[in-house]
């Protein structure tokens, strides 16, 4: 697809209302613990309290005596029916099954489950069922698990470790001698997620009669009717997944996969719908979705301009008991492994990890966000070592606007951009000299004052090129999306999408986009979601892909529908279709444009005049187009060059923040972000995920952390330690837009689902720094909590003068 | 995370609450607000056999005044109490901690009586109970008897009040002349449990403190009195160099656990400095006349 | 099985059921009443997304047990609309400044916000903040909430005033 004139657009890049606004507003959304089917039974869990262990008896008969209890399965039964939760990693030693076979790995595995008639009689049976567990040796720290001796948390893997590779781009050792100055340092970032207010759920109905599993669920993931329905042996035809169910908020996490088998193996087994939907405590510990958990030891070469000529960066993620498709997310930083820097070479070697933990799931970014993290923690230490403006040595870094398409080292191509320019931009609306003079103010003062900066990319259209990367046996170089799009005979324009929503507005997005291709008001397309068996493929809302993928298919079926009708409209005036103007669904002769077809007239030829269709032309007004992510469609070379995401949006954020003495509290009192994704198709809704997304950084940066004893116990396990910030810890921001359009897309646009999340901590953690630079204090581990802070800060004497 | 199941109870009077009580004793919880206890029922680390519902006794709300106190009733919604004209005017600090406790939407359930009865040691409404030397009064079947401030939080979560006894009323003291108020507190997010809480009353008689009390919480098992703090700033103009002294007594006694969301020694320099604001506070308000 | 009869008006009808004494307010609103605007988030009195109107007070749904609320009267989400094809005033700011993305606190938002306006007809951004301070959202960074609602505060301000008076919005 290639673009069209970014300028001179009717409906795109307007101020609309979202479309699915109204339904929520009204308490009519549809979510999953909202829908019931009769003779409807609920599951609870039985889950372990040890991080490692065996599992000898199992014994469920006073639970099973309790009235209202329908049925106690364990991990044997399912091993039997089921097949293994899949993963991204080769890894054939390391079987993961929704409930503990023989061994449990962290604390909060599941190991049985109860059906009852209610929840809470399934909570009271889930107390009454025993379990014998022999606890065994277990390992938290993850550069503990990584030493030969560590106890293994799969033994028959033979090693804690799951994934190692050395990635050398370029001459990077070379580099390194040719430049004069280097900085080592180590980035910590600590275990969170993004943690949605809806926790997940699922609900399975299995009719015999049709031999068909319908499900429902709050999910957000690629492929997830084909994983669930091979985990179920049954074939892909005999699951039905209800795509129309909202979903209250993914951010990557909700993937549900063995909730979804235990709860479609329950159904199948008991002859009734069967609900599992997790509560708060269930979720936290057991649910599986927690994010990146990182330590990085980074090296970057530089020259006396602070230019960075070459990095080294290994990164551990220690990715819990089990690995999904979490430790890919080591994979996709590769494709912006320099940010949006000029470094000329890298060598990356990602780790991941293995301990008694729970295990990570995809977390929004999709480990962009701690890579860059890790990676503006650098240019800030070489900034301050040789005594640069951190704005300046940015500048000289950054890649500029005439090297696009820009080829990074790791083999991705950088689409478009103008750094400098968003840069510029969001320092001007900063007021970046008046922060400055605020905040030496506030030192004057006495207090602890600082600004922080991150020049940060958003990598975009969802290529998971890291799968076949990180996974040689995986050859899928497949990522694709689709759309219907239809007019029917009354005139009125539906559009089919193929997956969930999570609050992205993608009815919105595609009646925008459908709308504007077929010059008809937005508000009169309806959008609708199909389930998995009418549906065509699509890859879901990952990686920041829908306003290009699902935009991009919505366009091309639109377009196919625009030409129809000029088609049978050029062949009912009698000319050939160039001498015609479509405008606003009507089609005209462009010599005489008073001669023309009005919309209802050309919806009636399609549907029931066909005698009046173009020969060979199918009767009825219905279009798909199904297209691959642009610059996709490759697989690695042998040293692990691939292109990524096709797209790149850039985010820069201006953050001043005080911090108190005493206490450590930090305070956000500014916050200023510049972001170019392109093409906006609906400018609120891109500035309200960015919001999101920098609330969400905020939380990454200074609140959130799943926090592990020594054995296991997770003790952030409920709202009321896992703090999550609230109107009062988010400040107002201010969003300066820039526009740099892909070449790439259909419309220019650039995909900005994860806009925020990834640039919001590295600039916290800058301003956190620069607030403690005057007292000769550093943290370079996120969350920089009260503790964190507050304790650094008393290593210094309160008293006396500042520097 | 639905509770275990329970007897429900909605007595009408306190008689009726302490029969229930006499009856069912260790096996029931009274419930009051519930913006604690019922976060615990739902975790099912709370799992009494019945639930005596006070929130229906009329007897146990409203406020009362007379010429040397307050008395507020048990049930009275925290909201209410911050409402109160009588709160607002003779207990200024009851009405600046009440300002810090929960949300909202907590404040409009929660009880000043339940909060009391909770005994968080971080509880902003105990914290400034203690430094407006209230007092207690419990009935049960058999008795009423009333129970100094001072001896009623015996250890986090625990009182001095009796499986059969039912807090019924809470007198405040009010202070007359130029009295000051101070109430700090710190926590990780706004409205989240205090690391620290200090709160402070005091009055000045020509410029100085007569009178002085000042609690902390937070940290500790208990909220406390600082005795030293009090004793040290007694008859004193309470100057910079007074408050600075003032912090330094406050951290040294005060003990404080850690936890994953600040160590023991955070906690106890936390408690320092919201000392001296709190006294900073309060003196800069009696010396202004009442703010 | 502790059952009890209870009555209550919801949304401004009288509703009656019997109910178990561990049924909390909000699992009462979804699965008795079928009323499943109100939701659950974490069931211990933190998120704000089980917020209803008791008594005209905002409180947490799921620290309720439906049998405490006997004789209240109870407003949800679905009883904020002037009738049951519009919308209020606040909602439809709601929608204006694109307030919510997957909508899951938004009822919780919304009624704390309702609570805030019939208060307070002309609050300050603080006054907002502290309005929806127990009302936890993990989509929208709450810029655009907060903008809603001082944007149904105007509106509803000049819809009281005199003619004469209305600024063009």
């Amino acid at each position: 697809m290639t673009a069209d004139a970014p300028t001179g657009f009717r409906y795109i890049g307007r101020r609309r209302r979202p479309k699915e606004d109204r339904r929520f507003v009204v308490g009519a959304g549809r979510y999953v613990a909202d829908v019931t089917l009769p003779g409807m039974l609920h599951v609870a869990l039985v889950t372990c309290p040890h991080p490692a262990a065996r599992i000898g008896r199992i014994d469920a008969a006073m639970a099973l005596r309790l009235p209202g209890v329908r049925a106690v399965v364990a991990g044997d039964e399912l091993a039997q029916a089921t097949e293994p939760v899949f993963s991204g990693l080769d890894l054939p030693k390391m079987k993961r099954y929704p409930l503990a076979h023989g061994v449990v790995r962290y604390v909060g595995e599941w190991v049985a489950v109860v059906v009852a008639d209610t929840r809470a009689i399934a909570e009271d049976a889930a107390e009454l069922v025993e379990v014998e567990y022999q606890p065994v040796p277990h390992v938290i720290d993850p550069e503990a698990a990584m030493q030969p001796d560590a106890p293994p948390v799969h033994a028959d893997h033979g090693s804690n470790i799951f994934y190692r590779r050395r990635f050398v781009w370029g001459p990077v050792d070379a580099d390194f001698a040719a430049v004069p100055h280097k900085i080592g340092y180590r980035a910590r970032w600590h275990r969170s997620a993004t943690v949605p207010i809806e926790t997940f759920g699922v609900l399975a109905h299995w009719s015999s009669a049709t031999q068909l599993l319908d499900i429902w669920a709050s999910i957000q993931m690629p492929k997830y009717p084909d994983n669930l329905a091979r985990a179920l042996r049954l074939p892909g035809s005999a699951v039905r997944v209800h795509f129309d169910v909202d979903v209250g908020g993914s951010y990557g996490v909700k993937r549900g996969l063995k909730h979804s088998i235990v709860a479609g193996y329950l159904a199948r087994k008991l002859g009734a719908p069967v609900r599992l939907l997790e509560d708060r405590l269930d979720n936290m510990r057991g649910g599986d979705a927690h994010g990146p958990d990182r330590i990085f030891d980074v090296e970057m070469a530089f020259g006396d301009d602070g230019v960075v000529r070459a990095m080294k960066m290994r990164a551990i993620d220690d990715v819990g008991a089990y690995a999904g498709r979490a430790p890919l997310q080591l994979g996709k930083p590769i494709g912006a492994i320099v940010g949006p820097y000029r470094i000329k070479s890298v060598a990356y070697e990602p780790i991941s990890v293995s301990t008694n933990k729970t295990p990570e799931e995809a977390v929004r970014g999709f480990g962009q966000a701690p890579t860059n993290f890790a990676i503006e923690t650098g240019i800030d230490l070489i900034a301050r070592k040789l005594g640069l403006d951190r704005v300046e040595l940015r500048r000289r870094n950054l890649i500029r606007k005439d090297e696009f398409p820009y080829t990074i080292p790791s083999g991705s191509t950088y689409d478009s951009g103008d750094y400098h320019a968003v840069l510029d931009k969001v320092l001007a609306a900063a007021d970046w000299a008046g922060l400055l003079r605020r905040r030496d103010a506030a030192r004057a003062a006495g207090h602890l004052a600082g600004i922080g900066l991150s020049c940060c990319l958003e990598p975009s259209g969802g290529n998971a090129a890291f799968e076949p990367l990180l996974n040689p046996k995986n050859e899928t170089t497949t990522w694709m999306e689709a759309c219907q799009v239809k007019i029917d005979l009354t005139g009125a324009i539906v559009a089919v999408m193929n997956t969930s929503s999570s609050g992205q507005g993608h009815e919105t997005l595609v009646s925008t986009v459908v709308g504007e291709i077929l010059g008809r008001d937005p508000d009169t397309v309806r959008v609708v979601h199909a389930d998995s068996l009418g549906a065509l493929p699509s890859n879901s809302p990952v990686g920041s892909r829908m306003a290009i993928m699902l935009g991009g298919a919505a366009a091309g079926a639109a377009r196919k529908l625009k030409a129809q009708l000029t088609a049978i409209g050029a062949h009912n005036l009698g000319v050939a279709p160039e001498n015609c103007l479509y405008a606003d669904g009507a089609v005209a002769l462009a010599a005489d444009p008073a001669k023309k077809l009005s919309w209802a007239q050309l919806v009636e030829i399609a549907h029931r005049k066909y005698h009046l269709l173009p020969p060979g032309m199918e009767p009825g007004l219905q279009a798909t187009h199904a297209w691959e992510v642009p610059t996709g469609g490759t697989l690695p070379t042998a040293d692990g060059r691939v292109q990524m995401y096709p797209c790149y949006a850039f985010e820069a954020h201006v953050v001043y923040a005080e911090i108190d003495r005493v206490t450590g509290q930090t305070a956000l009192r500014a916050y200023f972000v510049g972001h170019d994704c392109g093409v906006m198709i609906n400018p609120d809704i891109v500035h309200g995920m960015t919001y999101g997304g920098i609330a969400h950084g905020i939380g990454a940066a200074l609140y959130e952390r799943f926090h592990y004893d020594e054995n296991g116990q997770l003790l952030s396990g409920s709202f009321m330690d896992y703090l999550i910030p609230s109107s009062h810890e988010v400040p107002n921001i201010t969003i300066v837009d820039h526009c740099t359009p892909s070449p790439l897309t259909t419309f220019g646009q650039k995909g900005s689902g994860e806009a925020g999340y990834l640039g919001a901590p590295a600039a916290i953690a800058g301003a956190v720094n620069d607030a403690l630079a005057p007292l000769g204090l550093h943290i370079a581990a996120v969350p920089m909590t009260v503790a964190a802070v507050g304790d650094l800060l008393a290593t210094r004497s309160m008293k006396g003068a500042i520097a | 995370m639905k509770p275990v199941d329970f007897d429900y109870e909605q007595p009408r009077s306190v008689t009726d609450v302490c029969r229930l009580l006499a009856q069912t004793g260790r096996e029931a919880r009274l419930l009051a607000g519930g913006q604690t206890l019922v976060p615990l029922l739902a975790m099912r680390l709370a799992r009494p056999a019945v639930l005596i519902d006070i929130n229906r006794v009329d007897e146990l709300q409203g406020t009362d005044t007379d010429d040397g106190s307050v008395v507020i009733r048990a049930c009275t919604r925290q909201s209410r109490a911050l409402a109160d004209p009588a709160v607002r005017s003779r207990l200024p600090l009851l009405a600046k901690a009440l300002s810090f406790v929960g949300h909202v939407q907590t404040r409009n359930r929660g009880t000043i009586g339940g909060s009391l009865a909770n005994a968080d040691p971080s509880a902003e409404i105990g914290l400034s109970a203690l430094a407006l030397d209230a007092e207690i009064a419990a009935r049960s079947a058999k008795s009423s008897r009333t129970i100094p401030i001072r001896d009623f939080f015996v250890s986090p979560m625990v009182t001095a009040l009796a499986p059969d006894e039912c807090l019924t009323t809470v007198r405040f003291p009010v202070a007359h002349g130029a009295v000051g108020t101070g109430f700090q507190e710190a926590s990780i997010r706004r409205s989240d449990f205090a690391l620290a809480a200090v709160a402070v009353q005091l009055i000045v008689e020509r410029g100085v403190c007569r009178r002085l009390t000042v609690s902390v919480g937070g940290g500790g098992a208990t909220p406390i009195r600082l005795a030293a703090v009090e004793q040290r700033l007694l008859d004193t103009k309470l100057d910079d160099a007074d408050l600075a002294e003032a912090e330094r007594l406050a951290h040294d006694g005060i003990e404080a656990v850690s936890d994953i969301h600040a160590s023991a020694p955070l906690r106890r320099r936390i408690a320092g400095a919201l000392t001296m604001r709190a006294l900073a506070e309060a003196r800069n308000e009696a010396l202004a006349g009442r703010a | 099985m502790s059952q009890h009869e209870i009555t209550l008006m919801v949304n401004g009808e009288a509703r009656a059921a019997r109910v178990s004494a561990r049924l909390t307010l909000v699992d009462f609103l979804r699965e008795t009443l079928n009323l499943t605007g109100t939701h659950t988030g974490c069931e211990h009195g933190v998120c704000g997304a089980c917020t209803v109107l008791l008594d005209g007070q905002p409180v947490r749904s799921c620290l309720m047990f439906a049998v405490q609320a006997a004789g209240c009267e109870v407003v949800t989400v679905e009883g904020l609309a002037p009738d049951a094809a519009g919308m209020s005033v606040l909602q439809d700011s709601f929608c204006e400044e694109h307030a919510l993305q997957c909508g899951f606190c938004t009822p919780g938002m919304l009624l704390s916000a309702h609570a805030l306006l019939q208060r307070n007809s002309a609050p300050t951004e603080e006054d907002i903040r502290e309005a929806i301070g127990g009302n936890l959202c993990r989509c929208t960074g709450y810029k655009q909430i907060v903008d809603a609602i001082a944007l149904a505060a105007r509106r509803l301000s000049v819809a009281n005033a005199p003619a004469a008076d209305r600024q063009p919005s």
